[in-house]
């Protein structure tokens, strides 16, 4: 072959604060690859990074604004999507991207997740779901599957988990998907359709959690859950929402599943300053 | 394959065979980049980073295409493409 | 004007133009008046799921640029404490009215007390310093509106106006006055490039200067402790540092900050100190108690956080006694007697809430403190 030519950094480096790598997060993470597709699909719509503005909870998918070189703030458990309202509604121009995990979405944020998704604001979410509470050592959680075991869920958890496509869905979402981070191109092409649709869309990812959720599902490795989802995935674009469930060893059932319009909440709020016509007030 | 037409992403689509640098520092052995190449570019190996983790070797007698899955699939941003000079 | 849409007028004058807030008695005026008025000037108002979700709305538009607020009661104060804590810790100006109601829990929706005042000096965990005006009529409660706005822009930090049930639902005149520009303050700006901007190195005052979201200033911030970069800092010195820092920027300004309102105090040998509706009755009773031959003074808190330790202090060695009447078992009571010291008496008078004091049971502890 010829000479080679010393260029082309890494994509992702100039994205992230090289000044916090390495990371916290443990060997075979999906929460890497997230970000990755993520960065990806910011470069995809030529978005400009200056007016991308990250916004995350407590967790270790709310990790993800500390290591991204955008505007981004690590919010308070489960508030990640009010303050996401109130930037996008201060400042209508930016594009707010809210990175957080499935016990930080669904469970102390699912209250703000749903009444989100029915105002239709105009935010993206990207909902990393590792079945449990990763950072604080791998509790049950709102997401876990019924017989999975965790520290709280000795015994196997018995509570049956939400289905996040679904609640979203009935909530309001105008685009939902959900890939494993195994799909990182259809994952990537999901993210850059999520950010440029108007309205609220919520992309779902199925990652490993080896250290924890893993190693007590008797998945140790991060190699054991990927290969899992080679067997267990099933791709099925439009499938009707209430049939994605997930349960301990059954089908995953990913695609993309709500692609649709509806006025954003933003929407209506411009068309009442309009009607009403700047009437300063003293 | 003989083209009887150009396709129109092409360009996007044209492989680039480029060489795998891993960052041996942020490595930490998960496999997933050897275990997921279509070409089976690398091959995890019994050397260790300065933290313990096994680190990937590129095998011999293979042609990295530049796919990127590997780029993609890292979970510690480690792995890096170099294109390698001009395209076939 | 109602006093809850004087606060609301207030805002706006102010350059509010972001409202998030949940419907509470007795503060839902503030909400219904916010919803009718900012999209006439422009901004914009939302309703919120709940007080949480409230409070962070208002720090996200606030971090986005826009001067913000949120309105609410007791109950709703409670559960705003975690993240009036993070607007704190991310020094976010913004301000949070609390009409205050008769607690603790439901309590009594309609009816005045002034017991939340403890809490809004240490409702959030964690040691922190922050700011709270008490207006004793719907015109203050315009003019501290106001005020508020521009104590949070110049510190970085919320600022709670406490009021009550019964000035929030009071009805007086308000006189609107047309604000210029100078008049209110904005945060201070950076002036550096974005690749050499920290967002929390202080200026000399101790307040950083503020870039907002979508501005290529691309900073991180957290409610973790943190560093001057805003980056997550996990060691005791960081936490020394910033929580100092925190506190003193308010503290070491107290001067600039703090506001009392005087009436016959210079010759007082029994002075009432009193706030919000009560030091309206007080005044009365005040005034009643000169005519009796008593030498009686009102020290009413404009400011009651940071409170004004040194006036108590120093009126400590001129009076006799403090009278302190207020709608609560006693909580600023104990900043009194803390800065009396014991060189005065400190007399609590104390009233649940419900209703008022009548200004003869305080002209009645006036007269017996000049014993």
């Amino acid at each position: 072959m010829t000479s080679t030519v010393p260029v082309e950094q890494n994509l992702i480096d100039s994205f992230l604060r090289l000044d916090r790598m390495p990371h916290i997060w443990c060997p075979g993470c999906g929460i890497g690859p997230s970000v990755t597709c993520f960065v990806k699909a910011l470069q995809r719509n030529g978005l400009d990074p200056d007016k991308t503005a990250v916004v995350s909870g407590i967790g270790c998918a709310g990790r993800v604004a500390g290591y991204v070189k955008l505007d981004s703030f690590h919010t308070t458990h489960g508030r990640a999507l009010p303050f996401a309202t109130g930037l996008k509604l201060g400042n209508p121009e930016l594009n707010v991207v809210v990175f957080s995990g499935d016990g930080d979405l669904i469970a102390i944020g699912g209250n703000h997740l749903i009444h989100a998704a029915r105002r239709n604001m105009d935010i993206t979410v990207i909902c990393v779901n590792n079945f449990n509470y990763g950072m604080t050592g791998g509790q049950v959680g709102p997401t876990t599957p019924v017989d999975a075991r965790c520290t709280t869920s000795p015994y196997g958890n018995f509570e049956e988990p939400f289905n996040i496509p679904h609640l979203v869905a009935a909530s309001g979402a105008t685009y939902v998907a959900r890939w494993t981070v195994l799909h990182p191109r259809q994952l990537e092409r999901s993210i850059a359709e999520a950010m440029s649709k108007r309205g609220f869309s919520l992309v779902e990812i199925i990652a490993p959690c080896p250290a924890l959720y893993g190693r007590m599902n008797r998945q140790a490795q991060g190699l054991d859950t990927l290969h899992s989802y080679q067997e267990r995935c099933v791709v099925r674009n439009g499938a009707d929402t209430k049939d994605l469930g997930i349960t301990f060893k059954g089908p995953i059932v990913v695609g993309k599943f709500v692609d649709i319009e509806r006025p954003t909440f933003g929407d209506h709020c411009k068309e009442l300053i309009e009607r009403l016509g700047n009437k300063e007030g003293q | 394959m003989k083209l009887w037409r150009k396709p129109f992403d092409q360009a996007e689509m044209a492989t680039r065979p480029s060489r795998v640098l891993i960052d041996e520092v942020r490595c930490k052995g998960c496999g997933y980049c050897a275990e997921f190449c279509p070409l089976g570019v690398l091959v995890m190996s019994e050397d260790l980073n300065p933290k313990g983790y096994a680190l990937p070797n590129v095998a011999d007698d293979r042609e990295c295409l530049g796919c990127g899955l590997c780029v993609t699939l890292c979970p510690e941003f480690a792995v890096r493409l170099v294109p390698i000079g001009d395209e076939s | 004007m109602n006093g809850d849409v004087a606060c609301a007028e207030g805002a706006i004058s102010a350059g509010c133009r972001f409202f998030a807030g949940y419907p509470i008695t007795p503060a839902t005026e503030v909400a219904e008046t916010m919803a009718q008025r900012q999209p006439q000037v422009g901004g914009v108002y939302i309703q919120m799921e709940d007080e949480l979700g409230s409070m962070n709305a208002v720090l996200g538009a606030s971090w986005a640029g826009v001067k913000a607020m949120t309105a609410t009661s007791g109950p709703g104060f409670s559960l705003m404490m975690e993240n009036i804590g993070l607007g704190v810790m991310l020094e976010t100006p913004c301000v949070v009215v609390d009409i205050q109601r008769a607690a603790p829990s439901t309590g009594l929706p309609t009816l005045p007390a002034q017991g939340d005042m403890m809490q809004a000096r240490w409702g959030s965990h964690g040691s922190y310093e922050i700011i709270a005006l008490v207006p004793s009529s719907p015109q203050e409660l315009f003019d501290l509106t106001i005020a508020a706005f521009n104590l949070s822009e110049t510190y970085r930090v919320p600022v709670l106006v406490m009021s009550d049930e019964a000035v929030g639902h009071m009805s007086e005149k308000v006189v609107i006055p047309r604000l210029t520009p100078e008049q209110l303050s904005y945060r201070r700006r950076p002036n550096v490039a974005p690749e050499e901007y920290l967002p929390y190195r202080a200026d000399g005052d101790l307040v950083p200067p503020m870039a907002v979201a979508g501005e290529g200033y691309r900073f991180h911030v957290t409610g973790l402790t943190h560093d001057e970069k805003g980056y997550p800092a996990m060691t005791a010195e960081a936490q020394d540092k910033l929580v100092r820092r925190l506190v003193d920027k308010i503290r070491l300004n107290r001067k600039d900050i703090i506001k009392c309102e005087e009436i016959a105090v210079e010759d007082a040998e029994v002075v009432v100190c009193a706030y919000g509706i009560t030091a309206r009755i007080a005044r009365l009773a005040v005034e009643q108690a000169r005519e009796n031959g008593i030498r009686a003074g009102l020290l009413r808190f404009i400011t009651v956080w940071p409170f004004p330790e040194e006036r108590i202090a120093e009126l400590a060695r001129q009076v006799k006694a403090f009278v302190v009447p207020e709608l609560n078992y006693g909580q600023i009571v104990l900043e009194v007697e803390r800065c009396a010291a014991g060189r005065a008496r400190t007399t609590l008078l104390p009233h649940m809430g419900g209703s008022v004091h009548h200004p003869e049971t305080i002209l009645e502890a006036i007269e017996e403190a000049a014993q």
